[in-house]
């Protein structure tokens, strides 16, 4: 039975140096311990979204009764998760990173409930290009595309987002078809090359989604900072 | 531009008078949205429930057709599903097979070898069947549905189940459909059972797959009852041919005939399969939810300033709710069925649906002016926000046309349900949540209405604390006059969270019933999705532990001859529900032949399967079953009958091996025992992880419990922890308010410890145990003045006064004339704090014992009545007055020395040697108005004098009493004394110049304040001596309180008396408490309260003098009393603080105070409670209990105990502090706690 290894969905990034927190001048040992959680929290995020994500993937080509379900869950290759964890948590905290180099924090619609929100979405997303069943791969792929940019158009607007959230797709589309291409694992039914073609969607929107999960948890530091400074 | 802004201003308008209108007839249109939801989801009770159970459709067999593909003209019947060929049509030959007549001869292994060895035979016959006619020869070969490979994941089953062929099943397989296997395996059962799986299951197993009956059913064991072996070939036909079944079926009758078999074969059973949501697509449907509801969360959070926030949160989500069923049922009202999951896309609408528009409503009729009529702050508020939410609208209405062209159904579908979805829900908004929303807001403005309706009549602010007007004497109450109690309705007692948690849960026993809820879903789920699996199961069990079972069994091993047709035989069956009732006419036909018997329940015995059996028989060809259908044709029976010598034949040498016949042992007990200790272990086992989940569950609640409530609130005696210094309190969200450092301020310049304190807000009277009096401002803790005790000087006994007070007098003037006397104040910071270890005080005292231990241990043991101001000096005074006389004559020789060293403290404004008068005692009670200080002493000389505060000059003095006060109360202008032998004098104080000429103190900085009077130094103030009570109470008047033109005494007689104060006449006498009176509470609103030596404490109207209400409360006296509007605070010898609710006489809970400072607590607002400690403050929560901080008043403060604790007016509290005085100011952050 082809067992669809099909997403390894946004697992598969560099790893990418955490970034260096010299540039703040707070206590640096606050500073740390606020990182690692903040790091942890995405990582766990990232693990769980890829376990639920793969489970969706797997479903779409699985047959009704699968043998056991929890087996299913690490149906795919072990090493996945944490990849999708490190990565996810990598993204989350480059966002803000990024976004204090570049000296704008991001400020539209930063709030849980439009971060609930987007992850909604790409849930989504994820459900649409698992289980919609589409006329061609070339649909998909667009409707895929069109509504990636929908979601960081509706969440993110921000031009550093945009950038990132090509460039991490595009390494990790990179990295997917290296290791596809060394037999590492391999998609049910490849039209782009090696993988799917609307894999790089589905990157896209996972960094768009870390990203705005990573500024919000951002945010609590940034709220204590501001605090500690009025006190001072 | 312009078209926009004048569309702009449209919408404007528009929505200003939709505001209008919904907040004008909120009742109508809630009214009218309502019906409109019902009515649009009214289509919805045509949908079908969702389920995951099978569907089965029954049509006859003899005028089948394969049903076309598309829905033709009749529905009438059909079900939806029913359309084209089915997946599969499952021929089942269902075999019932026995050794007959049973031999004494055989063992229980030759029950079923033979007759199982008879199914290759069987198998061979129907391989082999040809059927020709005129349209051809047609064999099984060209019918069968044909299967590849197995799934990858059943590589063990690969022997078992046919691959690359036709798929047909029997118990044959098992031994790979070979004759010779058969004959050659030892142990049958073994080979059977090791592919059993071993721990609890649900779905079909292999044996129930190959034998085609349920397990139980085969009758391949060794204890099996009547030696019946059934078991089924199943096949699976792609094509249906009536004329190659019917001769299949034909043949085999003939071949192997069934006597007496009388199944119906007229019918078809098509089964229609849902799709199945296993746990793994459980998990991502889980998730979405749980984000929905975490988006929903948030949202709803960001609801504010609203009367009820739960309730519009609940209006916001009923909104977006019933929109979307709306949409549905406007879908299929309009013919366009749902296709898609309805579950699955659910939360992907209501996201995209989304709460902000309500949120968005909300926060713009909120942010209206709150003076404004609410129905034009709704319509204000919905068109200022009309253009974005149309402008939001628009888009996202937009966005999913775009998505409605994709041209993927799904999608399509999914854009469709949004559309109307939307639609509605804009509807939904503007009539039904904007309706919610003004009722609302009205709701708030009433309520705050109400709030301010006591206060406009004439009803005074409930400020507690010891609030006193000032000069104009209150305004005469409306009789009648009770005791206002809240009812308890009204009445918030605000417990801490987790206890209210607690008792919500304990109120409604929410987890019994969720449990039995649980309970009741759980086994309503069992029922419906594996009705036949349960069923069975409890078949079997009652089956089993019937008596009737093992009375049968030695009946059994003696009956020769067709041990089947006893009535066991039928015992087997007959519990089993019969799932066709139409049928149960021929149950009586089960009955008649011996042998082999066939019955009803042999028609459908498909149906004892697991519902699960079907679809996993057919996955594993991954070959899915989900929203497809089977068909299953009539069953056709076939019998054997095995003769014992065959039996005999075909036995493998080792079947007697390892199962002694029969007829050896010819006791029941003496059966193979493994099927009941199997059951034994299980059970066993089961009992064994009942008891373990019972540990487990006892283990957990307990620690919910310690979780939970780690206090014992309500208990008497229970240490709250009290944290150390540097530990910050926090609420439960460890959150803890910003420390603003309070540091408390010291008033230093007593010499003895401080008996008596008074305050009227601004300034602060307090007199020591020498008799010095001190004025302070409460605002600054400058000292104003000093007025020594100058009378000592004069009275001839004694010497050691005199020599103290002119060392007294003469270093203040050492201090005057150094004039750098700040400078020694800051240099002083670092002097030890504790005064009495201060160097002054050994040489003071040269060779007398130390008198400090004396008066130490004295406080702790004296009778209680040391009420903050005044009354405590009772026995202080005594008691020092006596060791002073005692020590009297050594004294003097000592104090001819001057004053070894100076003596640092602030210096003192207006600090100046007073008009010398006759007095030579101590002070026992000190009053303190305007800028009056009414002192009471303890000699019968001199009683009451008055002082000018500021000037520290005395103004008048009255010396008619002989006996010692005890209490003074100063109210108005009138002055009451109470005296050590029981009798109440009722001064007045009479100013030549008249009130209302009278200047009144305080800046616009202290504008909060209540102005005090101030009497100029040049006005002659005289107080006279207007009534006297002789025999007021029969033993000294221990307390004495005056407020609400009533004043109150309480004495050591057991009985509390109120007097009039206009006339001083006496208007109850109030008996109750067993114990002299100890402390007595009486405030503006005439609310009394006494608490006595007998621990008890009562409450009483005053205006009738009954009592409202009677608790005992402490072990031993008690020693202090405050109510607030809501609770009655005492404190006791035992140390201990009590909080009662004030209406029901309930202890809330109680705070544990440290040894000697039980009497020190004031209550700074309703919510706010301070008590003394170890050299320390600590402000509670008094609704919660809760600790909020902990003021350290000294750098090295351990030791010392805060006594007395007197709360201002300003929230600052005034410590009795050793011979020290502490201000400090409450935090504002406390004070917005309220």
């Amino acid at each position: 039975m082809p067992r669809g290894n099909a997403t390894a969905s946004k697992a598969l990034r560099p790893e990418a140096v955490p970034p260096r927190q010299g540039s703040y001048n707070a206590a640096i040992a606050d500073q740390t311990a606020n990182l690692a959680i903040r790091g942890l929290l995405l990582f766990l995020i990232g693990v769980f979204l890829a376990l639920v994500l793969n489970l969706l993937q797997v479903q779409r080509n699985v047959t009704l009764f699968p043998p056991d379900g929890f087996a299913s869950i690490f149906s795919s290759a072990w090493w996945v998760p944490p990849c999708c964890g490190t990565a996810s948590a990598v993204i989350g905290l480059l966002y803000p990173c990024i976004d204090r180099l570049l000296g704008e924090p991001h400020k539209f619609k930063r709030e849980w409930s439009s971060v609930m929100r987007c992850v909604a979405v790409f849930v989504g997303i994820n459900h649409a290009s698992a289980k919609v069943d589409f006329a061609n791969n070339v649909q998909l792929s667009l409707t895929l595309a069109a509504l990636s940019i929908g979601l960081w158009w509706t969440f993110d607007r921000s031009c550093s987002g945009l950038g990132l959230g090509f460039a991490i797709a595009f390494l990790a589309t990179l990295t997917t078809q290296l290791l596809v291409y060394n037999g590492l694992f391999q998609y049910t039914s490849p039209d782009f090359l090696y993988v799917r073609s609307w894999l790089p969607c589905i990157f896209f929107a996972g960094v768009i989604t870390m990203g705005s999960i990573g500024r919000q948890l951002a945010m609590y530091e940034y709220k204590v900072v501001q605090e500690k400074t009025h006190q001072d | 531009m312009t078209v926009r802004e004048k569309l702009r201003q449209k919408i404007s308008a528009g929505f200003y008078w939709h505001g209008l209108l919904c907040a004008s007839y909120p009742v109508p249109i809630i009214l009218f949205t309502a019906v409109c939801i019902l009515t649009c989801c009214y289509p919805l009770l045509k949908l079908p429930l969702p389920g995951t159970g099978p569907v089965e459709f029954t049509t006859g067999v003899r005028d089948y057709m394969v049903p076309p593909q598309e829905p033709s003209g009749d529905p009438g019947e059909r079900p939806d599903w029913y359309r084209g060929p089915p997946v599969a049509y499952i021929q089942q030959v269902l075999v019932k097979a026995a050794v007959s007549p049973w031999d004494n001869r055989l063992v229980p292994v030759d029950a079923f070898r033979s007759p199982l060895g008879r199914v290759f035979s069987l198998l061979d016959e129907i391989r082999n069947h040809v059927h020709s006619d005129s349209s051809g020869v047609r064999s099984l070969e060209a019918l069968c549905l044909q299967v590849t490979d197995l799934l990858p994941g059943l590589r063990r089953m690969q022997a078992l189940l046919p691959e690359h062929g036709c798929l047909l099943v029997s118990p044959g397989n098992y031994w790979q459909n070979q004759r010779e296997l058969f004959d050659s395996d030892p142990d049958l059962l073994r080979t059977v059972q090791q592919y059993e799986p071993k721990g609890l299951h649900t779905s079909a197993t292999l044996k129930d797959l190959l034998f085609g009956v349920h397990g139980k059913q085969t009758g391949v064991s060794l204890n099996s009852r009547n030696r019946v072996v059934t078991y089924t070939i199943t096949m699976a036909l792609r094509h249906y041919d009536v004329r190659f079944l019917g001769s299949l079926r034909s043949r085999l009758k003939q071949l192997h005939p069934s006597a007496n078999c009388s199944l119906r074969e007229e019918h078809m059973v098509h089964v229609h399969f849902k799709e199945e949501i296993g746990v793994a697509e459980l998990i991502p449907l889980v998730t979405t939810y749980i984000i929905l509801f975490a988006y929903i969360y948030f949202s709803t959070r960001k609801i504010d300033m609203v009367k009820s926030k739960w309730g519009l949160a609940l209006a916001a989500v009923v909104t977006v709710l019933s929109s979307l069923l709306m949409s549905v049922g406007l879908c299929t009202l309009f013919g366009l069925t749902p296709t898609l999951n309805g579950g699955e896309i659910f939360p992907y609408l209501v996201v995209v649906i989304g709460l902000e528009n309500v949120l968005v409503l909300t926060k713009s009729v909120v942010s209206t002016p709150v003076d404004l009529e609410v129905k034009l702050r709704i319509a204000q508020g919905l068109s200022n926000e009309s253009w974005s939410i149309m402008k939001n609208m628009a888009t996202e209405l937009c966005i999913i046309l775009i998505g409605y062209f994709t041209l993927v159904p799904a999608i399509q579908e999914f854009c469709l349900f949004a559309v109307v979805g939307l639609v509605s829900d804009f509807f939904l908004q503007m009539l039904f949540f904007t309706t919610v929303l003004s009722i609302d807001i009205r709701r708030m403005e009433l309520a705050d209405l109400n709030r301010r309706l006591p206060a406009e009549a004439g009803m005074p602010p409930a400020k507690p604390g010891p609030l006193r007007p000032r000069e104009t004497p209150p305004p005469p109450r409306p009789s009648p006059h009770t005791i206002t109690l809240q009812t308890p309705a009204f009445r918030n007692l605000r417990l801490p969270k987790r206890l209210r948690v607690v008792y919500f849960l304990a109120r409604t026993r929410l987890a019994q019933r969720i449990i039995m809820a649980g309970t009741v879903i759980w086994i309503g789920i069992l029922l419906y999705t594996d009705p036949a699996g349960l069923r069975t199961y409890l078949a079997a069990q009652v089956s089993e532990q019937s008596p009737l079972g093992g009375a049968g069994l030695p009946h059994l091993a003696v009956a020769p001859v067709f041990p089947g047709g006893d009535p066991t035989g039928t015992l087997n069956v007959l519990p089993q529900a019969d799932p066709t009732p139409a049928l149960s006419e021929n149950l009586s036909q089960g009955h008649a032949p011996p042998g082999i018997s066939w019955g009803p329940e042999d028609e459908e015995g498909w149906r004892r399967l697991s519902y699960r059996h079907w679809p996993s028989f057919f996955s594993y060809y991954n070959i899915t079953l989900a929203k497809r259908y089977i068909s299953i044709l009539p069953v056709i029976p076939v019998t054997f009958h095995v003769t014992p010598r065959e039996a005999l034949e075909t036995r493998h040498p080792q079947d007697t091996r390892h199962a002694p016949p029969l007829q050896t042992d010819p006791s029941p007990n003496a059966l193979p025992h493994g099927a009941p200790v199997q059951t034994d272990l299980t059970l066993y086992k089961v009992a064994a992880l009942g008891l373990a989940a019972g540990v487990l569950l006892v283990l957990l609640l307990f620690c919910l419990y310690r979780l939970l409530c780690p206090r014992n609130y309500g208990q008497n005696g229970v240490q709250h922890g009290r944290r150390r210094r540097g530990d910050l309190p926090c609420d439960d969200y460890g959150y803890s308010p910003p420390v603003s450092e309070i540091s408390p301020l010291l008033l230093r310049g007593h010499n003895m410890d401080i008996e008596c304190l008074a305050s009227d807000g601004m300034l602060l009277a307090s007199c020591c145990l020498a008799g010095q009096i001190r004025v302070w401002d409460a605002q600054t803790g400058d000292c104003l003045t000093v007025i020594p005790n100058h009378g000592l000087r004069r009275c001839s006994s004694s010497g050691g006064w005199e020599h103290r007070d002119g060392w007294d007098a003469g270093a203040v003037t050492d201090l005057e004339t150094l004039g750098g006397a700040e400078g020694q104040d800051a240099g002083g910071a670092g002097y030890p704090v504790r005064r009495r270890a201060a160097p002054s005080r050994p040489t003071l005292f040269g060779d007398q014992p130390d008198l400090t231990a004396l008066i130490d241990t004295s406080f702790g043991q004296q009778p209680p009545s040391q009420a903050p101001s005044a009354s405590s000096g009772f026995d202080f005074g005594g008691l020092v007055e006596r060791a002073y006389l005692e020590h009297e004559p050594s004294v003097s020789p000592v104090f001819s020395a001057p004053p070894p060293q100076p003596v640092q403290r602030r210096r003192s404004l207006g600090d100046q040697p007073m008009a010398p008068t006759d007095w030579d005692s101590a002070v026992w009670a000190l009053e303190l108005r305007g800028n009056l200080i009414a002192a009471g002493r303890s000699s019968g000389k001199l009683e009451v004098c008055l002082w000018d505060a500021v000037e520290g000059s005395l103004r008048c003095s009255n010396e008619d009493g002989v006996s010692g006060i005890t209490a003074l109360a100063f109210l108005n202008n009138r002055i009451v004394a109470a005296r050590l032998n029981g009798s109440l004098d009722f001064f007045t104080v009479d100013i030549n110049k008249p009130l209302g000429l009278l200047q009144y103190r305080g800046g616009p900085g202290r504008g909060s304040m209540p102005p005090s009077p101030c009497y100029s130094s040049d006005d002659v103030i005289s107080c006279q001596l207007t009534r006297s009570v002789q025999c007021a109470h029969q033993k000294p008047i221990t307390v004495l309180r005056a407020a609400a033109g009533r004043v109150v005494t309480g004495s050591q007689d057991h009985t509390v008396r109120v007097y009039r104060l206009e006339d001083s006449c006496c208007l109850f006498t109030l008996q109750g408490h067993s114990g002299g009176i100890t402390a007595i509470y009486i405030d503006q609103t005439m609310v009394l309260a006494s608490g006595g030596q007998d621990g008890a404490i009562c409450l009483w109207d005053v205006l009738t003098g009954s009592r409202v209400s009677h608790v005992y409360g402490h072990r031993g006296d008690v020693t202090s009393l405050v109510c607030t509007t809501s609770c009655v605070i005492s404190s006791g010898l035992d140390d201990l603080i009590c909080i009662w609710d004030r209406s029901t006489g309930i202890k809330l809970y109680s705070i544990q105070q440290v040894l000697g400072c039980g009497a020190s607590f004031g209550v700074i607002s309703d919510s706010l409670l301070v008590t003394g400690g170890q050299g320390c403050v600590s402000f509670w929560d008094l609704n919660f209990g809760d600790l909020l901080q902990t003021v350290y008043l000294g750098a090295s403060s351990e030791g010392q105990g805060v006594r007395q604790l007197v709360v201002l007016d300003n929230a600052a509290i005034v410590c009795d502090f050793g011979s020290e005085l502490s201000l400090v100011y409450v935090p504002s952050v406390l004070e917005k706690l309220d």
